[in-house]
């Protein structure tokens, strides 16, 4: 999500597959979903092969996965929708936002800017700069996708933490194309709805902050910062970001200071670094277990 | 009017980049560098993002009721309690917060 989708990059929040979401790749014993596919294609086709009977059972548990993280993501949206109309937009922004920018943290990081008085174009650069993973992301699905034309420009909007983690665990190429279209499209209708309820619902209030939603977004961006949070250089690269926004604050205009944050951030990663760590894995961003090595180092291919 | 201009660029800009992931050749972007920038860019954007939207008011540093509701928040998620409960808690401390020292 995208988060919101998006943003989420990790979690159960658009950008962020967190660890709220049922781990896409859990067996799950007791649902009866895997067994009802099975028993419906039985006895109807003779000629069923067992890769038909893998694909029928592979093709439930992933539109199961890809339904559960859409539904947690929609109810995040939520309070996506009544954080914007409590920062001063109104519900035909917030909506603009979920249907174009589609990403969450980006969203909340764009909205942010303009609650607190900053300029629009801050907050613009302040979203652009949270989105700029979802390129990373679009690098790794184009061999999954192989799309083109039209087609291209419909699943780039797709492209989000949660389509990601949800497609590139797979085992197979077909699986993993089932798992980002069911998830991207599952998030972007949910998250749609899910952020007109919450827009529409504070519209009605007369005074969001009496309710205290201009401290819910803090805490929304505390729980799509927290799963990234892996390793003591991490930790302190957030401190050393923290301070420096807040020592800028009252010296430079409104929504610079979070600019300057990210400066910091474009400096440290410029820093090559001697002891290396696992940085091509994007799996921080995408909560997977180990499953999720897969699809670099081998075909994708199941025999 | 100006809300508009930030969200039509934003939005834009995100598609873009989206769009770009999709479209360029793996050697532009598979650098070490840019991985890196783009994994640390969200840990340093989102931690600003909690210190500037709980600790000021803008254009000065203050500390009020917010942080009461953060406080909560970093329990809640420590706990790794559901999103929704966390930001939840966070507008509710907040409020009763207020309730109680209304200059919060």
């Amino acid at each position: 999500m995208t988060t919101g989708p998006g943003s989420a990059d990790d979690g159960s929040t658009p950008d962020d597959p967190t660890p709220d979401h049922p781990a896409p790749d859990d067996p799950a014993p007791d649902d009866p979903g895997p067994d009802r596919s099975a028993e419906r294609s039985g006895p109807g086709n003779p000629n069923q092969s067992t890769a038909d009977l893998d694909w029928r059972l592979t093709r439930t548990q992933v539109l199961r996965d890809s339904m559960g993280v859409a539904i947690a993501t929609g109810a995040y949206a939520i309070s996506f929708g009544a954080i914007a109309l409590a920062g001063g937009l109104n519900v035909w922004q917030t909506m603009a936002l979920s249907l174009l920018m589609f990403t969450g943290a980006s969203q909340f990081g764009l909205i942010a800017v303009i609650a607190g008085g900053g300029a629009p174009l801050a907050g613009a650069a302040t979203a652009i700069m949270l989105g700029a993973r979802n390129a990373l992301y679009g690098l790794r699905l184009a061999e999954i996708l192989r799309v083109s034309g039209l087609r291209r420009l419909g699943a780039a909007q797709l492209v989000i933490d949660e389509s990601t983690a949800m497609s590139i665990a797979r085992d197979t190429d077909r699986a993993a194309r089932l798992g980002f279209y069911a998830t991207g499209l599952g998030v972007f209708t949910l998250w749609n709805i899910g952020t007109l309820v919450g827009a529409v619902g504070a519209s009605w209030l007369s005074d969001p902050r009496a309710l205290g939603l201009d401290a819910a977004a803090p805490a929304a961006f505390l729980a799509l910062l927290a799963p990234r949070l892996r390793g003591r250089e991490l930790w302190a690269l957030a401190l050393v970001a923290a301070m420096v926004a807040v020592l800028a604050v009252p010296l430079v205009p409104v929504g610079v200071p979070v600019l300057l944050a990210g400066l910091v951030g474009v400096i440290a990663g410029l820093i090559p670094r001697t002891t290396a760590p696992p940085r091509h894995r994007q799996s921080n961003e995408t909560n997977q277990t180990t499953e999720t090595n897969k699809p670099d180092d081998q075909p994708t291919r199941n025999p | 009017m100006t809300i508009w201009i930030g969200i039509a660029v934003g939005c834009l800009g995100c598609y873009l980049l989206k769009l770009a992931g999709l479209s360029v050749p793996k050697s532009v972007l598979e650098r070490p560098a840019v991985h890196r920038i783009a994994a640390l860019l969200p840990v340093v954007l989102l931690a600003a993002l909690i210190a500037v939207q709980t600790f000021s008011d803008g254009k000065s540093l203050v500390i009020d009721a917010r942080a009461a509701g953060l406080a909560v928040a970093a329990v809640a998620v420590w706990r790794r309690w559901p999103f929704l409960v966390v930001v939840a808690l966070a507008a509710v401390t907040t409020a009763l917060v207020r309730q109680v020292i209304p200059a919060g």
